[in-house]
């Protein structure tokens, strides 16, 4: 009970600090591509920046527009934030141990990435502004759209495995393959699938239409200011942290490694995959709406279908032992 | 397993605590203005004076996302047994699901020959 309760207090910590150091290392990370220095002056290389930014953001004056649905309207940012969390709840940290161990975890965790869309809807909704409705509309479409994939891609470790538990995912790509790796037909594929429907989950670029500045204003956050702006752009970084780490998970062998498994592998992963999102961010321009639906349902969700197929093929083969 | 669900309990109340404490400290250093401004709580569209509700009508498009997300999850939850036993099941398995999406398949080419998929 008591290392249950502080584990899960932990790893609730990790999770926002290491969020936090996110928001710096990303700022670094675009600065360096763009031949900039970035943040520099707060703390040593500009480390402090995330704190600064959070104190100003408390300071700020909280302004409810009118005809705004005020419940709704202040419910949402925090609720953004706690449902993006939540899925980190089921991510295997070392062998055996997790916040929670469920025999259905990968359902969880898609389970949790799917909630996280009802308060963006909430906020649109409630701020009462045209902007944030169509950004919130445009969301709500390209999430669950990006849903189908994003089942379909991580249905393929499932059935490699053999088993809905994250931890024995991991256990089973530890003792046989990456799946991510191998079998390359199945594996590689579905693993750049997970990252592309993550991506357009979490609304980044080239999927960030829902917050196109240029169309929408700032979408749902338009109507937002200070800290409840804050929790929403916070809850953006949280679900592209938690998704790097699941996605480490189910295709790259979560804390497997050589020489000692353990946490370490897992964070190192989850770095990787968070450096190679942001590193599309900065590179790719975004897509149109209707290229978008387009790419999704016509191509993404066969090739998903095919990639189950494939998997369930390659483990009749009998090469899979 | 009931030890691992305390866990996620702790999990969600480490959480809101953190959120909360957030909203309050907000609540205690946030500036407020004196007065009621008016102006200030108006619907921001870039200046332009907001015309009519917000709560606007939308295209069906929309309405046809939602239903083909419901067709395909409802589909992708079906899935899921299968894929746990897959193991298990062999190529019967996998030929009985292969029945089950050529079905949903059809539907799906319908869909795109009748344009349902492109966002106009």
């Amino acid at each position: 009970m008591i290392f249950a309760a502080s584990l899960a207090a932990a790893v609730v910590i990790v999770v926002l600090s290491a969020t936090a150091l996110a928001l710096w290392y990303e700022r670094k990370l675009a600065a360096r591509m763009q031949t900039r220095i970035g943040p520099q002056f707060v703390g040593p290389i500009g480390l402090f920046q995330p704190v600064a930014d959070l104190l100003k953001l408390v300071q700020k004056e909280e302004i409810v527009p009118m005809g705004a649905d005020r419940v709704l309207f202040a419910l949402a940012p925090p609720l953004t934030v706690i449902f993006a969390l939540a899925a980190a709840a089921f991510v295997p940290l070392w062998p055996g141990v997790a916040v929670v161990r469920s025999d259905v975890g990968v359902l969880l965790v898609i389970g949790f990435g799917g909630l996280a869309m009802v308060p963006v809807w909430m906020a649109g909704w409630a701020s009462f502004n045209k902007y944030a409705l169509l950004g919130a509309m445009r969301a709500v479409a390209q999430s669950i759209s990006y849903g189908v994939p994003l089942v379909l891609a991580a249905m393929v470790p499932v059935i490699l495995a053999g088993t809905m538990d994250l931890d024995g995912i991991t256990q089973f790509q530890a003792t046989h393959h990456w799946f991510g790796l191998w079998p390359i037909i199945p594996g590689l594929p579905a693993f750049i699938l997970f990252l592309l429907a993550m991506l357009a989950e979490s609304n980044r670029i080239p999927f960030d239409i829902p917050e196109a500045e240029s169309e929408l204003v700032a979408g749902v956050t338009t109507e937002y200011t200070g800290m409840q702006f804050g929790f929403v752009y916070l809850a953006e970084y949280v679900h592209t942290v938690v998704g790097a780490a699941i996605g480490s998970v189910m295709f790259l062998g979560g804390w497997d490694g050589p020489f000692a498994p353990g946490l370490h592998w897992l964070l190192l992963k989850t770095l990787c995959l968070f450096t190679f999102i942001y590193w599309i961010r900065w590179t790719l321009v975004r897509l149109r709406a209707d290229q978008l639906m387009t790419l999704c349902w016509k191509w993404l969700v066969p090739a998903g279908l095919g990639l189950v197929f494939l998997s369930a093929a390659w483990n009749q083969t009998g090469w899979s032992r | 397993m009931d030890g691992s669900w305390f866990g996620f309990l702790a999990f969600l109340l480490v959480s809101v605590i953190s959120v909360g404490g957030l909203i309050v400290a907000a609540k205690v250093l946030g500036v407020r203005a004196r007065g009621k401004s008016l102006l200030k709580e108006r619907t921001y569209e870039c200046g332009e004076e907001a015309e009519g509700p917000a709560w606007i009508r939308f295209h069906p498009r929309y309405y046809l996302v939602a239903l083909f997300f419901v067709l395909f999850d409802v589909e992708a939850a079906f899935f899921f047994p299968w894929a746990v036993a897959e193991k298990t099941l062999g190529w019967n398995g996998l030929a009985s699901i292969a029945l089950f999406t050529g079905v949903l398949l059809l539907g799906w080419w319908y869909a795109v020959k009748k344009d349902a998929l492109r966002w106009q």
